[in-house]
């Protein structure tokens, strides 16, 4: 009997110190909304429309900035593909730099969601002996090409397979794209994949208010919190609203292509279907839907 | 209630002791401490604060965790030439190597839990609560092992020292089908861990069909050497009873595995240097050095020569039956295998990395005060586990020594 | 009494996450992999425009140049082979368009300064002047109107913004020449939870 009544006492004591302790250290609700949302997949329409317009609040707070957060799905009968014109590229980074503006990436520390290889023509496509942080007075230089590298939104990815809490994955239209806030960060997806395209955020990200681009999608640009993976999302906020990426609108000397590879006119599926076609690392059979090609 | 009881009869226990006893307390603690802070740098500025970038985003922790797989597993493996030899310590045995698996696998899931972006969100990886991503996943396998293996273990034990406690026979059947599972899921639980790195074909260093094999040869290696040393201290200061032969047995298996293990490494070695592919230059940055990039260099030939010597320290029967050389070969053996799961194992599969690019990565001083934090905890607990283990076991220290205070508070208990 | 209940409990435990396990994997959507992607060897509904003439942004011309007719109607036309030396005397500074073979006239037509003329002698406005060039670089004129030569702007699933060539290639020296590159990305070395509130001109 006594037993059992100190038993009772305990938890009853147990509960009321917890709850007590919750409401004196002042927890926000909207925080705690934010902790214990679900994987995105799972959530419906309205949840999603919720946890949408309480991030476009959250913006506003922090950054004095009116956002748009936009959830929209992919099109109908839509799968994209990108081509890169291998004998086109200069290596000027003027996408990586676009990349970086258009998509809110991280200045301090610095996250560089394309990264572009310089090789040597006698060698070819070879990793081993390409250089990334190639810094000449003039590009291209002599007897070197360039390859830049970024997600390439593989049919079979691997890092998709490895996710333990399914937080990223491949929309329909083909695009592979991670849940921010449910991201654990163990960086298995990271070890996972083959071309090195999935950047982490080690510190919490920096990026100048001035610089921000307002106009988000909630699986591509908007701003990520430390602890989190990011990548090339194909520009999700413009592509699923007819524009191209910005690395294609940028690139001053054409090399970049990109469309829609069931729309028979595309300009990739020209590129199909009369250049000279490579994807890298074909060995491992993640089936890219990134296309070098070699235009002359 | 009397499970109550229980534990706080293991709790007196710990709080007595000698001045060692205090002395290496203080130690541990001191450790903590100081590798708590450490980690709460970590905390708050978050992951850069280690030495991890985009190029090699696994390093130190992982190692540690993979090596402290390797000694989970290899504490119940122990308990198969247990069971063979018939040896007659066999419910210590189960017992200290349980115990030690207990340890190990809290540890390996700390380190896991020091390594992830936002380690709050751990329970987007429950089934139900979150998504767990089973059976795709062979992280969600890991985790799922772990725990399973943890629960098994604690299970065991905590009946065997329960039922020692209050002086009652425990349940044989019980305990020995619980054991017996529990030597396939040892096996289990670093095949899977090995599985985590194989499932990688973007990683040539680890997409080898010998991986999970090596890795249980080299458990099979570390494992029980902690025991063998354990078991000699016990046997000095308590009442524990293991033949000197059992021990030579344990050091003779031990040999069989360095065997099988240094045999599996020649034959990587054949493969990829005869074979002369791009993929050797993993293997190459691990034993030379590319270009200029030479750090982990040293610790690679360290860990082969120190395996090597307790190779051949624990091969003669001389040196294995003499009890100095043995124990010079059990810390050699333990040493060279956590040199080769921490680094040789993890960085060599991220140098150079998948764009051919070489980022050279050394463990930051937070990654190394948070591993001491880690390892500090665990050896406390160890330490207070074997201590009451050894009370419970060895020096009868059971119910009778808590309920004499209580009698004179309570008139009418009925006498089991 | 007390020790068979502490032995179900684990038991039970054991088995209730085998049965979370089972059920949750069971439950499990098919495209927890990858969704179902729609191969029809049908039209897509989604085309881009069917474009003949091309829309395209308006030539670069010269303030100033441009018309050549305010000195060209009262200059006498002089169909001869070569140097200018008075005027456009730049242009052929650095002429550089297979100089060997190739001077002014045999793109700008003789009597109309205003135009541009193809072989046959058909006189083509400067809005058209892709016409012109395409007539020696056929392939890269193919490849233009579909999309795949030059900058690509607009819509992928609508209009296309267009460049003339001439917009990227100067047609008195075509080649492209070597610019200066954006910085390279920082070495990783670098990057430190220490020096996180330096100023973006950090590069190495």
């Amino acid at each position: 009997m006594k037993q059992n009544k100190s038993r009772r006492s305990f938890l009853k004591n147990i509960s009321l110190a917890s709850l007590a302790t919750l409401t004196a250290t002042g927890c926000n609700m909207k925080e705690l909304e934010e902790f214990f949302q679900r994987n995105f997949r799972t959530l419906s329409d309205k949840e999603k429309e919720d946890i949408i317009r309480n991030l476009e609040q959250k913006y506003i707070e922090k950054y004095n900035k009116e956002f748009q957060v936009s959830a929209e799905p992919a099109m109908e009968q839509v799968e994209f593909a990108y081509g890169l014109d291998l004998s086109r590229c200069i290596g000027c980074r003027k996408c990586v730099y676009a990349c970086v503006g258009e998509n809110n990436q991280s200045r301090s520390p610095q996250i560089h969601w394309i990264q572009v290889l310089q090789m040597e023509k006698e060698k070819g496509v070879d990793f081993a002996h390409s250089d990334v942080h190639y810094n000449p007075e003039k590009v291209p230089e002599k007897g070197h090409f360039y390859l830049p590298v970024a997600c390439q939104q593989c049919r079979t990815p691997q890092c998709t397979t490895v996710c333990p809490v399914k937080a990223t994955w491949q929309e329909p239209d083909g695009i592979v794209v991670i849940d921010y806030n449910w991201c654990i960060g163990c960086r298995y997806c990271m070890a996972a994949c083959p071309y090195g395209a999935r950047h982490f955020n080690w510190g919490e990200p920096e990026i100048p208010e001035e610089e921000l681009n307002t106009d988000m999608h909630y699986l591509g640009n908007r701003p990520r919190v430390k602890g989190v993976v990011e990548k090339c999302t194909f520009c999700i906020q413009r592509v699923r609203k007819g524009k191209y990426p910005s690395c294609v609108e940028i690139c001053p000397v054409g090399a970049r292509k990109f469309g829609n590879l069931l729309d028979p006119e595309s300009e990739i599926r020209y590129i199909l279907e009369n250049k000279r076609v490579l994807v890298l690392k074909e060995e491992l059979n993640t089936q890219p839907r990134f296309y070098y090609f070699f235009g002359v | 209630m009397n499970f109550i009881r229980f534990i706080n009869g293991s709790v007196k226990l710990i709080l007595k002791g000698s001045k060692a006893y205090y002395t290496w307390l203080f130690f541990l603690i001191a450790l903590v401490l100081w590798g708590a802070f450490g980690y709460a740098d970590q905390l708050k500025d978050g992951l850069i604060t280690t030495n991890m970038r985009d190029s090699v985003s696994w390093a130190f922790y992982i190692g540690n965790f993979t090596f402290l797989v390797g000694i989970a597993a290899a504490a119940i493996m122990l308990v198969i030439p247990a069971y063979i030899y018939n040896w007659k310590p066999i419910k210590e045995i189960v017992i200290f190597g349980e115990l030690l698996a207990v340890c190990a696998v809290i540890m390996c899931i700390a380190f896991i839990v020091v390594d992830i972006g936002n380690p709050l969100r751990f329970w987007h990886m429950l089934p139900l609560l979150g998504t767990m991503n089973f059976p795709y996943s062979m992280l969600s396998w890991d985790f799922f092992f772990l725990l399973a293996y943890l629960i098994v273990n604690l299970t065991v034990v905590t009946h065997l020292l329960y039922s020692i406690f209050y002086k009652k026979p425990y349940n044989k059947k019980m305990v020995q089908i619980i054991v017996l599972i529990s030597i396939p899921m040892a096996v289990g639980i670093h095949t899977v861990t090995a599985f985590l790195y194989n499932a990688l074909p973007a990683r040539p260093f680890w997409n080898s069909a010998l991986l999970a094999p090596r890795f249980l040869a080299s458990a099979f290696c570390s494992g029980p050497a902690i025991l063998i040393i354990l078991f000699q201290i016990l046997r000095k200061i308590t009442k524990f009873e293991i033949q000197d032969k059992a021990i030579w047995t344990i050091a003779e298996l031990m040999v069989y595995s360095m065997f099988i293990y240094l045999f599996f490494t020649i034959a990587e070695l054949f493969k990829e240097f005869y074979s002369g592919t791009e993929h050797l230059l993993y293997w190459k940055y691990l034993l030379f050095g590319i270009d200029d990039s030479k750090e982990i260099v040293p610790y690679s030939w360290s860990s082969i020569t120190m395996g090597f010597i307790a190779f051949v320290l624990f091969l003669i029967p001389k040196t294995r039956k003499n009890f100095v050389t043995l124990n010079i070969g059990a810390v050699l053996i333990y040493a060279s295998v956590y040199v080769e799961k921490g680094i040789a194992l993890i960085i060599p599969g991220f140098t150079p990395d998948v764009l051919g690019q070489i980022y050279v990565y050394t463990p930051s001083m937070t990654e190394i005060r948070t591993a001491a934090m880690i390892f500090s905890l665990g050896f406390l607990l160890f330490t207070f586990l074997v201590k009451i283990a050894i009370a419970i076991v060895f020096e009868n220290y059971n119910i009778s020594d808590i309920s004499k205070k209580e009698t004179h508070l309570i008139r009418e208990i009925p006498t089991t | 009494m007390k020790l068979k209940k502490n032995q179900n409990g684990p038991l039970l435990l054991m088995v209730l996450g085998l049965f979370i396990f089972w059920y949750s994997c069971s439950n499990q959507s098919s495209d927890a992999d990858n969704p179902e992607i729609n191969y029809s060897t049908e039209q897509s509904t989604v085309k881009t425009a069917n474009i003949t003439e091309i829309a395209v942004e308006a030539p670069p011309l010269t303030d100033g140049i441009f018309p050549c007719n305010d000195c060209h109607s009262e200059i006498e036309p002089n169909p001869d082979r070569r140097e200018l030396v008075d005027m456009h005397d730049d242009i052929t500074a650095m002429f550089n368009h297979d100089s060997k073979n190739r001077w002014c006239l045999d793109c700008h037509d003789l009597n109309n300064r205003d135009s541009l003329r193809l072989a046959s002698g058909q006189l083509l406005d400067f809005k058209e002047s892709y016409k012109l060039c395409g007539q020696c670089h056929g392939l890269k004129l193919r490849d233009w109107k579909v999309g795949v030569h030059g900058k690509r702007t607009g819509e992928w699933n609508g209009k296309k913004e267009y460049l003339l060539c001439v917009h990227c290639h100067n047609p008195h020296a075509p080649k492209f020449e070597p610019l200066t590159p954006e910085p390279p990305p920082v070495m990783q070395e670098s990057i430190s939870y220490m020096n996180l509130k330096v100023n973006d001109d950090e590069t190495e």
